[in-house]
Formats: structure tokens, C-alpha cells, sequence
């Protein structure tokens, strides 16, 4: 019996131990190279003989080629997914709101439009998008990315947003009409702080959508004033002998926010997220 | 309900409230998806498009990479869902770690990826020289190689998410069913077969279709590993469609993608109908 159950131990660290690497390495292989030398980045070795931070400080003091304008880079992708998290929350409550408690006539419609835009792959949206943005003459301005990334944000922030709020009682609504309380009056007093938690997910939801795009980003903006840092990134491949360790050091700091907001917020984004991705 | 649903101020509100996205809905998709269609209606685009030679490789590119990856994904995915069911406390923190790859931006792991692979200095391949005191091979200037690191990449992206749906699916699973099978004395397999399989098959196929459109989305995987190259040679079509952008020939980009609607809006349809079946169900 215990010699079974030792078996299945084994079982399992087998299967654990693979997992854990096929995850981490290529992150640790980024952490590596960013406080490397250029000499000793290549030396294969899986701690570097004298680490250093000297990347970092290249890049925080914009001293190198592909680097001139990374405080105005990051800025502008944190100015992008702060505004994409609070106009997609702003616009995805009120639609829930409307179909989900005010009943809204077309709501239905409304939530299927979303839904089908939900489904189609953003890759292919892209195409149209990119030349409607022209004709809009918003090219090259970030309200282009920002407004791209709202219109694909909102249909899954609506569809969680509705089903969160199906799920409140409506004994709420009758007693706060017989109280003769007005639709806003529900929605501010009654509804948004019954909300919260998923208002929290779908902030953070859009916010970490906008942040970590790349094809809209690279597609809708090229002007170097108004590109995130994603698409500066970018950059780095437009030549063969790219400073890797830079590069990596630049990577990680822009991949760090991402995944420390994604943690911070876990406990509200994994119930959303099982939620409206595919329900059993 | 219904008493609810009368009043005029409330249905006032409602349209208020609801109209901010009905306009984003109609300027940033109806206006350019019926201006992309206008714009592709030519079928001399697509008569051009036919018959520039990277078309028909990226085609087969686009379908293989979707089979093979979505499939090799779901199979490792329904794997590792039985394997993070367990209840060890390691476990639980190995799964913290495993979400890792969804969790961050697409940009720094595949750059990452893509470094290891070099066939000059990156560490696959020293780690292939320090070996056997071969040369590896050229990982992404070998088309075929190159899709193939494409599928890994992919996998590597998307296989946390796709686990975690599944894990979901198999905690919903009454224990009782496995008691009672332990009490029979069914094998794992059996288990697995009598059990688990019956009760998580819907789930499995309404998510691996699903993943089915989202990978014909995927531009990342592929464009940020190889850019398309060498040669062209590792489009799919969502990259395809955009180096016809980048070229200025925006009806051939347009004509690359209304190619894949009849393939993806039975999809989508689909996709649908199951969502608002469920929600008939649960209202």
C-alpha cells in the first residue's frame, strides 16, 4: 500500500518537474541574458560569472540606439491600457446594466453583436480596422490603438459583466422601484457596489489586454512620439546584430507590470475567466 | 419580471446606457468589416491573390498549424488537467507558476524563444554542440523546423489556459462517481474512460473548436518567431494577411481573409448558438 502510494508520489514528480521547466525557461533565459554582459551573455552558463545590472541602468538612461525614447515609449503604454481598462469598463457596465436589469429592448441583439465580435480572431479584424482608422484620420494617434482595443475588450467585458449581474437577485430591483427610486439611483446605489469584484476583473482585464498588444499596436501606430513600448520592442528585430542583453533587460521590464497585476488580481480574474470563456 | 420591464424612464435609461457600445459596435465593426468587404468584392483580387506563390503554401501552412497545434495542445492540456487535480500543497504552487506564459505579454517570451533558437549562439543549440559535438539545425531558417517552433510556441502560450478550463471542468465532476468506481475496481484508465471522458467530452470539444478560431488569430506565435521567413515561406494567413497591409495592397489583405470566413463563421455560429443555448438554460 505504501509502496503504491510512493509510486504515485513518483508519478507525479515526474510529470511536475517537466512542467516547471517547459514553463520557466524561457522566462529564466530572459532573466539570464538581462543581467549578463554582452561578452558573457553567450557563454552558456546558467548563472553569469559577474551578473550585473548595467543593462537596466542602459536602458532607464535611454543610452542606446533603440532605446532614445523609452520613458515616452512606456508612458505611452501606460497611457493606452489605463485608458482602454476605464473606457471598456465605463461602456461594458452600462450595456451589462441596460440588458441584464433595465431589460433594454434589443438587448438581446446587442449581446449577440458583441458575442459574434468576441469570436471572430482579432488578427483578421485587424485588416478592416487598420484602413477604417485611416478614413477616420486617427492613424497615428493613440486614440486609434485605444478605441481599437475598447472594441475588442468590450464583448467579453460585457458578456462577464451580464452574467455577474444576472446573477443578483431581483428582489433588489423591486424593492428599490417601489421605493421609487430612479434607474440611476439602482445602478449607482444598488448595482455597481454589488459589482465590485467583477468590475475589478474586467478593469484589469482590458487594462492587461492593451498593454501586452502588439499586432494593433505595430499596425495603427509607426510615428515615433506615439508608439507603445510593445512595438518599440519591436524594433530591436529590424537588424541581425541586436544587443540581446538589452533587449531582454527592456523585455522584462516591460513584461514585469503585466504579471504583477495579472497576481495581484488572480482571485478575481480566474473566476471571470472560467466563467465566460466556455461554460461546461 | 415583466412589470419591470414596462416604464418608459427605465427603457430611456437602458438606451442611454447601452448606446456607448452600440456606437463603438457600429464605427469600429459593421463600418469596417462591411468597407473591407466592399473593398474585397473584386474577384480579380482574388484571382491575384490565387496566384501569388506564397498563397497556396501558406494555406497548407494555416491548416497543419492549426491542426497539429490545436489538437497537440488539447490532448497535453486534458494530461495536465489530471495531473493539477491532485490535491498536494506543491502542486498548487506549481500551478501558480505553470500560468505564467498567459499571464505576460506575447513579446518578451517569444522573443525569448526565439534567441534559443538561434542556430549560431543560442542555447539550444551550444546545448546541442556541448553534447554530441554536432551542429544543431538551423531551428528557424528551415521552414518546416520554423512551423514547427511556431506549434511550440503556441503551445507554450496557450496550454495554461486551456488546462485551467479543464481542471474547472474535471473539479465539477462528483466524487462520488470516483468512489464508487474505486469500490469496482476500475483501473486508471477505466476511470478515465467511464468517469472523466463522459462527463468532460462537451467541454473538451466546445473548447478545442473555440481554440480553433483563436489560433487561426494567432499573428503572434508565428510573426514574432519568424516573421514569415525564410523566403515567405512560414505564413499563415493572419500574418499573411498582414505583410498585404504592409505592402499597400489592402484588397489582397482583405481577399486573404474573406478566403477563411467560410471556415470561420460556421465557427462562430456555433460558438453562439452553444453560449445563448446555456443561457436559455440557466435563466
Amino acid at each position: 500500500m505504501t509502496n503504491r502510494k510512493l509510486l504515485e508520489e513518483a508519478r507525479l514528480w515526474l510529470i511536475g518537474i517537466p512542467v516547471l521547466l517547459w514553463t520557466l525557461i524561457p522566462i529564466y533565459h530572459i532573466f539570464l541574458f538581462s543581467i549578463s554582459t554582452k561578452d558573457s551573455a553567450f557563454s552558456g552558463r546558467l548563472w553569469p560569472e559577474h551578473p550585473t545590472l548595467r543593462n537596466f541602468g542602459t536602458v532607464f538612461k535611454q543610452e542606446h540606439f533603440y532605446l532614445h525614447n523609452f520613458w515616452n515609449q512606456i508612458w505611452n503604454s501606460l497611457w493606452i491600457a489605463v485608458a482602454v481598462g476605464a473606457i471598456t469598463l465605463a461602456i461594458a457596465t452600462g450595456a451589462a446594466f441596460a440588458i441584464s436589469r433595465l431589460k433594454v429592448r434589443g438587448g438581446r441583439t446587442v449581446m449577440n453583436a458583441a458575442l459574434f465580435t468576441y469570436f471572430i480572431p482579432a488578427a483578421f479584424l485587424a485588416v478592416p480596422m487598420y484602413k477604417a482608422m485611416g478614413n477616420y484620420g486617427l492613424l497615428n494617434s493613440r486614440w486609434s490603438l485605444v478605441l481599437a482595443m475598447v472594441t475588442i475588450a468590450s464583448p467579453y467585458a460585457i458578456w462577464v459583466l451580464k452574467q455577474a449581474s444576472d446573477k443578483l437577485p431581483w428582489e433588489l430591483d423591486e424593492a428599490a422601484r417601489i421605493d421609487g427610486a430612479t434607474p440611476l439611483q439602482l445602478f449607482r446605489l444598488v448595482y455597481l457596489p454589488l459589482m465590485v469584484p467583477s468590475l475589478v476583473a474586467i478593469f484589469t482585464y482590458a487594462l492587461l489586454l492593451a498593454w501586452n498588444e502588439y499586432l494593433y499596436a505595430f499596425l495603427l501606430l509607426s510615428h515615433e512620439n506615439t508608439i507603445p513600448l510593445a512595438v518599440g520592442l519591436g524594433h530591436f528585430l529590424a537588424s541581425d546584430d541586436s544587443p540581446w542583453e538589452i533587449l531582454m533587460a527592456t523585455a522584462l521590464i516591460y513584461g514585469m507590470p503585466p504579471a504583477a497585476i495579472y497576481y495581484a488580481f488572480r482571485r478575481y480574474m480566474v473566476g471571470g475567466l472560467t466563467a465566460g470563456a466556455v461554460k461546461a | 419580471m415583466h412589470t419591470l420591464r414596462a416604464g418608459s424612464a427605465w427603457q430611456t435609461w437602458g438606451a442611454i446606457l447601452i448606446a456607448p457600445y452600440v456606437f463603438v459596435f457600429i464605427g469600429f465593426v459593421i463600418y469596417p468589416v462591411s468597407y473591407g468587404l466592399w473593398l474585397a468584392r473584386n474577384p480579380e483580387s482574388y484571382q491575384t491573390l490565387f496566384e501569388d506563390p506564397v498563397f497556396f503554401p501558406t494555406v497548407v501552412n494555416t491548416i497543419v498549424f492549426l491542426l497539429v497545434a490545436v489538437n497537440l495542445k488539447f490532448v497535453l492540456a486534458l494530461f495536465l488537467s489530471g495531473f493539477f487535480v491532485h490535491e498536494r500543497r506543491w502542486i498548487r504552487w506549481l500551478s501558480v507558476i505553470f500560468i505564467i506564459p498567459w499571464a505576460v505579454p506575447a513579446i518578451p517570451t517569444i522573443f525569448s524563444i526565439r534567441f534559443m533558437l538561434n542556430p549560431e549562439w543560442g542555447v539550444v543549440n551550444s546545448l546541442i554542440f556541448r553534447l554530441t559535438g554536432l551542429d544543431g539545425p538551423n531551428w528557424l531558417t528551415n521552414p518546416m523546423l520554423a512551423m514547427a517552433m511556431a506549434v511550440v510556441v503556441h503551445i507554450w502560450k496557450a496550454l495554461p489556459f486551456w488546462t485551467l478550463i479543464l481542471v474547472a471542468g474535471r473539479l465539477a465532476i462528483p466524487r462520488e462517481l470516483y468512489e464508487a468506481a474505486s469500490v469496482d475496481g476500475a483501473s486508471r484508465w477505466q476511470k478515465f474512460k467511464y468517469v472523466t471522458w463522459p462527463s468532460l467530452k462537451t467541454l473538451y470539444l466546445t473548447s478545442t473548436l473555440l481554440s480553433l478560431i483563436w489560433t487561426l488569430g494567432d499573428f503572434n506565435s508565428v510573426y514574432l518567431l519568424t516573421g514569415g521567413q525564410p523566403a515567405d515561406k512560414t505564413h499563415v494567413l493572419a500574418t499573411l494577411g498582414i505583410r498585404y497591409i504592409r505592402l499597400d495592397q489592402l484588397d489582397h489583405a482583405m481577399a486573404t481573409i474573406v478566403v477563411a470566413l467560410p471556415f470561420v463563421l460556421p465557427l462562430v455560429y456555433f460558438m453562439m448558438k452553444r453560449l445563448s443555448g446555456d443561457e436559455q438554460k440557466t435563466s
